[in-house]
């Protein structure tokens, strides 16, 4: 961002730096060279740009792949915000039982995520601390832009309520609307993948920026929570800008063609945002924020790719290379349900079939390396977010589980639901003030 | 380790001027004082005089002269009791001579009458340029406090040792066994003392994944194997019993030197964490006896040890840091008691019971406690 004077935003603060504020990410860059420098000046210059809207990012904005996503808004931003390519998914487990304590944690999250989000280090940075001890900041994303890292908040039902113990005096305010998930058919969930009192969702550009997030939330989080699982992702499965291309799973079909779109409000508002009027008297905290469910799909790869095309094609419901529905040509005509097999993924999954329903895909691929058999250990991490868990992904998946061919070869082995809170909205606000208050 | 620093005083002493050493002992056993610059330090069973208590730093020669009636010791420590040096068994009516290199500063002179105790104190100077700051006291004490209680862990793990060392001479392979852990609880609490004299930890506890390329395996870890993996005791384990007695008596001997600061206390409570994170919890380090828990347990004591000591200091800068130390050592103290075992030799079970969830819980907990340790070495080098 060039200014009148010919400084940059970034020389500005390099400059301040030296007044004892902690160097940011970006800060560090200026002072990196003219080649660095330069790739942090477009960035900020974005993301000054971007945050002059107020609320959270719109979907449709084209943001750099350097640029900070604004954390403060009515929304948390991660979830109707454009995909990034990567992701750190963390489930914790809440280990102390002190109110307060769990308070001043998650103050102090929203503080460290606020300023990661932004591209600044935690604290008071990874250097130039005392040399006796640890700097507050891990410093693996030191001169890295903020590839618009967005951090997701959510919590558990077992935050409310666990073993019939009301832990945190907040039993009487869980939403009807966080339920535990049904077992589905086929569900073969492993515990040590599932569930959490608390989650944050890391998504970036750049993976090292997503973990460091998440390793720093973790570390600031020990003694009063522990991770319970975590999962990385890579190549966004779904898309929330519909007019970029559609992403590949790991089957290597095109998958969120029909996805949400972050710019369709009035869908949004129907689909994915609680509102005031869902969220009266105990769950009042909980308006303009939506709940998500997360899903541990592993994949058959080996056997999926010994299946013939044909059947492949069938299974889904469109076609491999453009993504067309059957008897369509190209990739958003409308698809003829009636023309796919009954049991077909699209043909299940579709809102026709389903009232209407739509939930906002946000899912990831992954792979684990092999299993020890010598098979890959991949997958969909499949995260949706809707207004009602049980008039979206409940219905949805029942009836996918019961009938959906392709689950021949995959398996659903880990599973998690939250609520996500609205967003915070301004630097005095944390996440999950309203419930607390 | 005498036999080495005798040999370095003599090589200086040689170096310097043979005439001088000579001219010293032929006064020295008369009517004492040392030769031309010496400090006289005259001992007696009740008092320790200094013909001076400020000096130049620089290479500094005490002429001592025992009148009393015990055999007595005399120390020159550091802050911090750190043995800058030390003479032995000096008979009554006898003198000796004490060398050494001694920096600016402020030291203190020990005689011990009868080789016992902290001994009679003087405290002395040492000029020039390069003198240390001046350190908080209570931190002064705090890190001499810590040295003592390593002494004492050293002191206390031989005997220990020695049981274990004489069951596997007899190739009693079961009193071997019970013996084992519990020689090790000393070494565990003071371990990163311990490795600071980095010939010795490789000669006691090395683990088979450890050893450099030619390097012989002795030490704790070859004998573990041998009485759980093997069942059995070879002539070769019996002469490493023998050789592990010998190298941990180098290590009590040489303990009381190692340069303790109170950062580096506070760091190696840290690092004994660190121990039990990344070795105990996962069963690595005791992989044949399943003995994790007694390390565990011990590696948490010497650091509790190392806290407890620097609390007066944390607990006026950093309240908040003191306040949730306790409640974490507590947390961990109630975690291991879930594991204690009544009916085991070493009072823990074996950790090859303890599942997965178990582990996982421990894991948590160490975490827990860890991370709020790693910032007790800034919480006492800010101190003014």
């Amino acid at each position: 961002m060039t200014q009148d004077d010919g400084t940059t935003t970034e020389d500005t603060k390099a400059a301040q730096t030296a007044d004892g504020h902690a160097p940011s990410r970006r800060s560090l860059l200026g002072w990196g060279g003219a080649g660095l420098a330069l790739g942090a000046v477009a960035a900020g210059g974005t993301a000054a740009a971007l945050r002059t809207g107020g609320d959270a990012q719109p979907a449709g904005a084209d943001a750099t792949s350097r640029s900070a996503v604004p954390f403060h808004g009515r929304h948390q931003a991660g979830i109707a915000t454009a995909v990034q390519d990567r992701l750190h998914f963390a489930s914790f487990d809440v280990t102390t039982d002190d109110r307060a304590e769990l308070i001043a944690l998650l103050k102090e999250w929203t503080k460290a995520a606020a300023r990661m989000t932004a591209g600044d280090a935690v604290g008071d940075g990874a250097v130039g601390g005392l040399a006796e001890a640890p700097p507050d900041d891990t410093g693996e994303a030191l001169g890295l832009p903020p590839s618009r890292l967005t951090l997701t908040f959510g919590i558990g039902p077992t935050l409310f309520e666990k073993d019939g113990k009301d832990r945190f005096g907040i039993k009487a305010r869980r939403p009807d609307a966080l339920i535990d998930l049904p077992q589905f058919p086929g569900d073969n969930l492993d515990k040590t993948r599932s569930g959490g009192d608390l989650c944050v969702q890391a998504c970036a550009d750049d993976p090292q920026v997503a973990v460091h997030a998440i390793r720093n939330l973790a570390r600031i989080g020990f003694g009063k929570v522990a991770i319970r699982w975590s999962q990385l992702g890579f190549g966004k499965t779904s898309s929330t800008t519909p007019d970029a291309q559609t992403p590949r799973n790991m089957f290597g079909f095109k998958d969120g063609t029909h996805n949400l779109a972050g710019t369709d409000t009035a869908a949004l508002d129907k689909h994915v945002w609680v509102t005031d009027g869902d969220a009266k008297d105990k769950a009042g905290w909980m308006a303009g924020g939506s709940y998500l469910v997360a899903r541990r799909i592993r994949m058959h790869i080996e056997t999926w790719d010994r299946t013939s095309l044909q059947e492949q094609e069938d299974i889904f419901g469109r076609n491999k290379g453009e993504g067309a529905p059957v008897g369509k040509k190209h990739e958003r005509d409308t698809p003829h349900l009636k023309s796919m097999l009954p049991t077909a993924h699209v043909r299940l999954a579709h809102p026709d079939s389903n009232g209407g329903v739509r939930i906002l895909r946000r899912g990831y691929s992954f792979t684990d390396g092999t299993d020890g058999l010598g098979r890959l250990d991949a997958g969909l991490f499949f995260l949706a977010y809707q207004r009602d868990v049980r008039q979206g992904f409940v219905p949805l998946q029942k009836r996918l589980a019961a009938d959906d061919a392709l689950n021949e070869y995959i398996q659903h082995v880990g599973s998690a639901v939250f609520a996500v809170p609205p967003g915070v909205r301004n630097a005095d606000d944390w996440w999950g003030r309203e419930l607390f208050a | 380790m005498r036999a080495l620093r005798s040999s370095a005083v003599a090589a200086l002493a040689a170096a310097t001027a043979v005439t001088a050493v000579a001219g010293c002992a032929a006064k020295n056993d008369g009517k004492g004082g040392g030769g031309k610059g010496a400090i006289e330090v005259t001992a007696t069973d009740s008092s320790c005089e200094l013909s001076a208590k400020e000096f130049p730093a620089g290479h500094v020669r005490f002429a001592v002269q025992n009148k009393g009636s015990k055999v007595t010791e005399v120390y020159v420590y550091a802050p911090g009791d750190r043995i800058v040096t030390e003479r032995e068994n000096i008979g009554p009516g006898t003198s000796a001579e004490i060398t050494a290199e001694i920096k600016a500063g402020s030291y203190e002179v020990a005689c011990k009458p009868g080789m016992k105790g902290k001994g009679i104190r003087q405290k002395v100077t040492a000029g020039g340029k390069g003198a240390t700051a001046k350190r908080d006291p209570k931190l002064d004490a705090a890190v001499a406090a810590y040295r003592t209680y390593v002494q004492e862990q050293a002191d206390q793990t031989l005997p220990a040792a020695q049981k274990f060392a004489d069951a596997v001479k007899s190739g009693d392979v079961e009193a071997a066994k019970k013996a084992y852990a519990l020689s090790r609880v000393g070494w565990e609490r003071t371990e990163p003392v311990a490795e600071s004299f980095g010939d010795i930890d490789p000669k006691v506890d090395v683990r088979a994944d450890g050893l450099e390329k030619g390097q012989k395996w002795t030490g704790w870890h070859k004998l573990e194997k041998s009485l759980w993996e093997e069942k059995k005791i070879s002539g070769d384990d019996k002469k490493l019993a023998d050789r592990l007695i010998t190298d941990l008596k180098d290590w009590q001997k040489r303990v009381g030197k190692a340069e303790i600061t109170p950062t580096s206390m506070a760091n190696g409570a840290k690092e004994l964490l660190d121990e039990v994170a990344t070795g105990k919890v996962t069963g690595e380090e005791e992989r044949y006896s399943h003995t994790d828990l007694v390390d565990f347990q011990a590696n948490v004591e010497g650091a509790e040890t190392a806290y407890e000591l620097l609390k007066p200091v944390v607990a006026k800068n950093e309240p908040a840091l003191a306040k949730e130390l306790d409640k974490q050592f507590k947390a961990i103290d109630s975690l291991l008691d879930d594991h204690r075992d009544s009916k085991s030799a070493d009072g823990f079970a074996s950790y090859d019971t303890v599942g997965k969830d178990e582990r996982k819980e421990l894991s948590d907990g160490v975490n827990a406690l860890a991370e709020p340790l790693s910032k007790l070495a800034a919480a006492v080098a800010t101190t003014k």
